[in-house]
């Protein structure tokens, strides 16, 4: 008998979508509530996954064409970069800054440059998940 | 530039993950890695005359002040070690060219070496202990990819008891941290030393002393705990063995160094004494496993054990000039073990065998190797006026003034042994009976004598000039010997 997913592959397709939403919300909340660059990664991480459980590794790189290697890379690119960045106006490294800026639809808001760090670790936690599972899924 | 102390950790840092982008191409990685490491050399050149002209250079990152932040501290024992560090990683770099092998260099090699070097110069540069552990992970991490690298039955299997003994000790260096953390409530090391000082080392903080000098112990192999060092040293190749064996037991040793001078002094009848006895085993062990084995590699990483032991027991006596010594002889030792690791290397590649008894005459056909590595052997007994002599003559001087008779006779005696056991290569391996090699070509083992003979010409150099040098390592002796020299530069009063 041939095994039918359509189920489980429908829900995903659904539920995808509100794991990464939720996801970002996390990421975007560190700052004044719990979450951060770390758990919205590793869920982020999560909804991949579970794209790779309800297809194969084939149809998964097809949506998704990235080496998530060069992921990581970017990741720490952005990292190493906010916090090298404080060489460039004489203040000892890691030294962040932040102001308060109007935009368009947000309003009067907060932007500091910790949250470009944060993004540096959301894209390796992402990175390196999904190079760990890929790397054993492949292997036989 | 007041960024300057964190340039050797940041350039190989982001070196590493530039090269990650393209890993497939090596010729690329090679250009990267080479000059990068050379950029590395030159920013802790500028660190050390920087130290020696201004005093301990400190950094708060994030600009938080002292006991709130991470501190980082470039005294001049640390800055000197990050010099060491980066030239022995450029060298080893270099002679990994035509060493290492296209399949290791297309699969993270260089990456990875830059990584293991983020870790040590930033385990050498920190100044807050919770930093230290995150920096000896750094460096561990990497030399877990570099020990199972390419993937060999015998990598796997030491690789398997590394992780397994690392991940241990680094268990319990978080749970001494947090034993310590309890007692007094900061984590930066300058205040950490003050808190110490004024409640005057009690019990418990003793208690803590010695789970450090056990969790250190286990990563610098110190006498009982030294067990897993030569199965998983002998495992990786050449160029990762020479890394492994200059720069990571020593990170050990300088940790211990570093807490033992810092924190814990104000009981050194049971602290001190206790390193004192450890050290002199370490040594006695480190010395039969020498004299015992007629393996090449074998041989030289047993001497690794007895350096420790030397180093270690300098630092045990708690005087000034035998502290010096230790400093001396550390980096002598790091020196002249990269350069031992590299020839032997080269031996090694030639003749196809570790097992000295089967090679033989080396020196007809290799002279220039032959010559070089009787100079590296004499440098590393302690033979003057090459560099292992004037380490070992501070040590015996500072130890017989504090009438430590006993350490000193083993050192002396221990001096005989590594003579020995290395000459044993000379005369076996490369004097004797002329045989047949099908090893690598003539001009490939000249490449990799060249860059070895590097390290052998530094350590030449570095003994003879130690007049010259004298200035830098009392300075570096002044903060071990007077720790409040170290809490002001941190916490400037």
């Amino acid at each position: 008998m041939k095994t039918n997913d359509v189920i489980l592959q429908t829900v995903t397709k659904v539920t995808v979508f509100i794991i990464i939403l939720f996801s970002l919300r996390l990421f975007f909340s560190g700052h004044y509530t719990p979450g951060g660059g770390f758990i919205g990664g590793l869920m982020t991480a999560g909804a991949l996954v579970l794209l790779l459980l309800a297809f194969d590794l084939k149809t998964v790189a097809n949506i998704l064409p990235i080496d998530y290697k060069i992921v990581t890379a970017i990741g720490l690119l952005f990292a190493i970069g906010t916090a090298a960045g404080a060489l460039l106006f004489n203040v000892p490294f890691l030294t962040h800054a932040f102001d308060y800026f109007t935009l368009p639809i947000l309003g009067k808001t907060s932007l500091h440059t910790a949250v470009l760090f944060d993004t540096g670790v959301y894209l390796v936690v992402v990175g390196v998940t999904m190079t760990i599972i890929q790397t054993i899924g492949v292997s036989d | 530039m007041i960024n300057l102390l964190i340039l050797p950790i940041l350039i190989p840092l982001i070196t590493a993950t530039i090269l990650m982008f393209f890993s497939k191409q090596v010729k690329t990685q090679r250009t990267i890695a080479a000059v990068s490491t050379i950029g590395t050399v030159i920013a802790s050149v500028i660190l050390v005359i920087t130290v020696s002209k201004e005093g301990i250079q400190t950094l708060n990152l994030g600009s938080w002040t002292a006991p709130f932040g991470i501190t980082l501290v470039s005294d001049m024992l640390s800055a000197l070690l990050v010099l060491t560090t980066s030239i022995i990683t450029l060298l080893v770099v270099l002679y990994s060219f035509k060493s290492i092998g296209r399949d290791r260099e297309r699969f993270y090699y260089y990456p990875v070496v830059q990584f293991l070097l983020v870790g040590v110069n930033g385990a050498f540069t920190t100044g807050d202990i919770f930093n230290l552990f995150v920096f000896f992970e750094v460096m561990l991490m990497s030399s877990y990819v570099l020990i199972v690298l390419g993937g060999t039955k015998v990598q796997l299997r030491e690789g398997i008891k590394y992780i397994l003994v690392n991940v241990i000790s680094s268990a319990l260096f978080v749970i001494t941290v947090a034993y310590l953390y309890s007692v007094v409530g900061t984590l930066n090391m300058a205040d950490i030393s003050q808190k110490i000082a004024s409640v005057g080392q009690p019990g418990i903080l003793t208690a803590i002393a010695i789970l450090f000098l056990i969790v250190f112990g286990l990563k610098g192999a110190i006498f009982p705990l030294y067990f897993w060092l030569p199965g998983s040293y002998y495992a990786p190749p050449t160029p990762i063995l020479a890394l492994f064996g200059a720069l990571l037991t020593k990170v050990g040793v300088y940790s211990i160094i570093r807490t033992y001078t810092l924190f814990f002094y104000h009981d050194p009848g049971f602290t001190h004494e206790m390193l004192g006895i450890l050290a002199i085993l370490t040594i006695v062990v480190g010395c039969v496993g020498a004299i015992g084995f007629w393996d090449v590699k074998k041989i030289i990483i047993y001497n690794i054990v007895i350096a420790v032991g030397v180093i270690l027991f300098g630092i045990s006596t708690m005087n000034g000039e035998a502290m010096e010594g230790s400093i001396y002889y550390l980096i002598h030792d790091m020196l002249i073990k990269a350069a031992l690791f590299l020839l032997i290397g080269v031996m090694i590649s030639i003749t196809g065998t570790t097992d000295v008894r089967k090679m033989g005459g080396l020196i007809k056909e290799y002279p220039w190797l032959g010559w070089t590595f009787l100079v590296a052997a004499f440098s590393l007994a302690g033979i003057p006026p090459l560099s292992g002599f004037i380490g070992k003559l501070l040590i015996l001087k500072g130890s017989f003034s504090s009438e430590f008779y006993v350490g000193a006779f083993v050192i002396l005696a221990s001096s005989l042994i590594v003579l020995y056991s290395v000459i044993k290569i000379f005369l076996t391996g490369i004097w004797g009976v002329p045989k047949e090699y099908k090893g690598i070509s003539k001009g490939h083992a000249r490449y990799l004598w060249a860059t070895s003979a590097v390290l052998v010409l530094l350590s030449v150099f570095y003994g003879l000039g130690a007049d010259a040098l004298r200035p830098l390592f009392s300075q570096a002796a002044e903060v071990l010997v007077d720790p409040q020299i170290y809490i002001d530069a941190v916490l400037k009063e």
